[in-house]
């Protein structure tokens, strides 16, 4: 099943889609356009876990070292944007990059969860393209908040599907357009860390909550991307996550400075 | 949740601060200058405690008998009453919505290199509260004194004083790039580390007029038991 949370006429509603992809309002069965609804991020998310070089080649790209431990990070709720939404790029930047990643959806609390047992907390998967502008990289708790931790700067959809609908998490191909080119493509195959690994990894230190979010990271294939362009990110048996880049809004609040630019 | 019971509950996303452009906690300004960080910081360092580590005054925090000590700060927690995004360190405070303590808990880390997520955000690694104080009920930030205590006795102290216009420009930094969202929680402002905390220490951080948030270290096979 494919799961979403959508704004339709006022209101926030969850839909369903069925195998030819028409969206059902999940209260009253209800068929609705794809296009009448808003869409939101498919799951109502507690805290959003990152990793950072989960993929070889990527690592090679941007010359890492590979390490035994995972490279996690944190984002907020607030980095989240639902399919067909709008992130915006600042712009003064240059360098801003679409990032293909399963986001795997935990569906049952748990710690100390074995790699053996892992799958049994998982209740379904979805498309996240975790945006990162690479001038405001710093060597501090890298990647650091300003380049990961943007308003509506990861669209995340368009809806979770169920974990038992998914052959093979491991083996899912993952493909990136920016204004129908393709630019990347990988396999979640060539993960270095696993998804059951992953959770392993995580709940040794902490509990896990129906609603994190673990976003897989990302293969080869870095484009730089502009306000104007449509950015579609894709994973084999689950959908395509359509995004447009935006010109960052000019900040109007009374008092406000020009703040980036004093502490770059 | 792990945060019932509180008297404070977290609503929202909680950011901290582990350095600033001109307070590297302790640390020398040429540790900076080398590999990896090549210059010291040019803005505030941000990270990020999720919502397992939230703890209510009085809770227990379990650690596996594997990490014996952990570094402790008292923290100055400030909440937003409304979405925040774009404001000047002039007007930083109009927005705050209330203040609370924090207890920030982390195992010993000498490296600012990558996010300290193994290292900050265990189970209960986040005491907070215990209540919510309305701006207004303080009367003047900059006398407000942070206090650390491990088994009653003072491991650090601070006062805000001029930390007043740091947390100022802490905010316009922030909201320069994110919005601080209605609920979200800004640890603002904290004393230097304490000596190590074992298991079985008590850690309170204490503030005139904010009370005082405790908690205690005990070991997980207590906790098993």
């Amino acid at each position: 099943m494919k799961r979403s949370r959508v704004a339709y006429r006022g209101a926030v509603r969850t839909v369903i889609a069925d195998e030819n992809e028409h969206l059902l309002l999940s209260a009253d069965g209800q068929c609705v356009g794809f296009d009448e609804v808003v869409w939101l991020a498919p799951v109502e998310t507690g805290t959003i876990f990152a990793l950072g070089l989960n993929y070889a080649d990527h690592a090679s790209e941007l010359s890492f070292k590979a390490t035994s431990k995972p490279l996690f990070f944190l984002k907020g709720p607030n980095t989240l944007v639902g399919n067909n939404g709008e992130s915006p790029c600042p712009d003064d930047v240059r360098q801003m990059h679409a990032e293909c990643e399963l986001a795997v959806v935990i569906g049952r609390q748990g710690r100390r969860i074995p790699q053996s047992q892992a799958y049994d907390f998982v209740a379904g998967y979805t498309i996240a393209n975790d945006y990162a502008i690479r001038e405001y990289l710093e060597n501090y708790y890298r990647p650091n908040l300003r380049v990961k931790n943007r308003d509506f700067c990861t669209p995340i959809g368009p809806w979770m599907v169920d974990a038992s609908d998914i052959s093979d998490p491991m083996a899912l191909g993952l493909r990136t357009f920016v204004n129908g080119e393709r630019v990347q493509e990988g396999n979640t195959r060539e993960m270095i860390t696993a998804i059951p690994a992953l959770i392993e990894y995580l709940s040794d230190f902490m509990t896990l909550f129906p609603g994190d979010l673990i976003l897989t990271g990302t293969p080869q294939g870095m484009a730089y991307v502009k306000p104007g362009d449509e950015v579609v990110t894709e994973i084999d048996q689950i959908g395509r996550l359509v995004n447009r880049v935006i010109r960052e809004p000019r900040i109007t609040v009374e008092g406000a400075a020009p703040s980036e630019a004093s502490f770059a | 949740m792990p945060n019932s019971g509180s008297c404070f509950e977290v609503r929202g996303t909680v950011y901290g601060v582990a350095l600033d452009v001109d307070d590297f906690c302790g640390n020398p300004a040429e540790l900076f200058r080398e590999p990896p960080y090549y210059r010291p910081p040019t803005a505030p360092v941000l990270f990020i405690k999720p919502r397992n580590t939230f703890l209510a005054n009085g809770g227990k925090v379990f650690l596996p008998s594997a990490l014996r000590e952990l570094e402790a700060s008292a923290v100055l927690a400030m909440t937003f009453g409304r979405d925040t995004r774009g404001v000047s360190s002039t007007k930083a405070f109009e927005t705050v919505a209330g203040y609370t303590l924090a207890i920030d808990l982390s195992e010993p880390n000498p490296s600012y290199f990558r996010p300290p997520v193994r290292e900050k955000c265990r189970d209960g690694f986040l005491p907070i509260g215990p209540s919510i104080v309305a701006p207004g009920a303080i009367l003047n930030l900059e006398d407000l004194a942070i206090r650390l205590e491990v088994d009653g006795r003072e491991a650090a102290s601070l006062r805000v004083g001029d930390g007043v216009g740091r947390i100022a420009r802490l905010i316009e930094h922030v909201t320069g790039f994110m919005t601080l969202r209605t609920g979200d929680v800004l640890l603002a402002f904290r004393t230097p580390v304490g000596p190590s905390a074992k298991t079985g220490s008590r850690i309170s951080a204490v503030a005139n007029g904010l009370g005082r948030l405790e908690c205690s270290l005990q070991s997980e096979e207590e906790g098993a038991a």
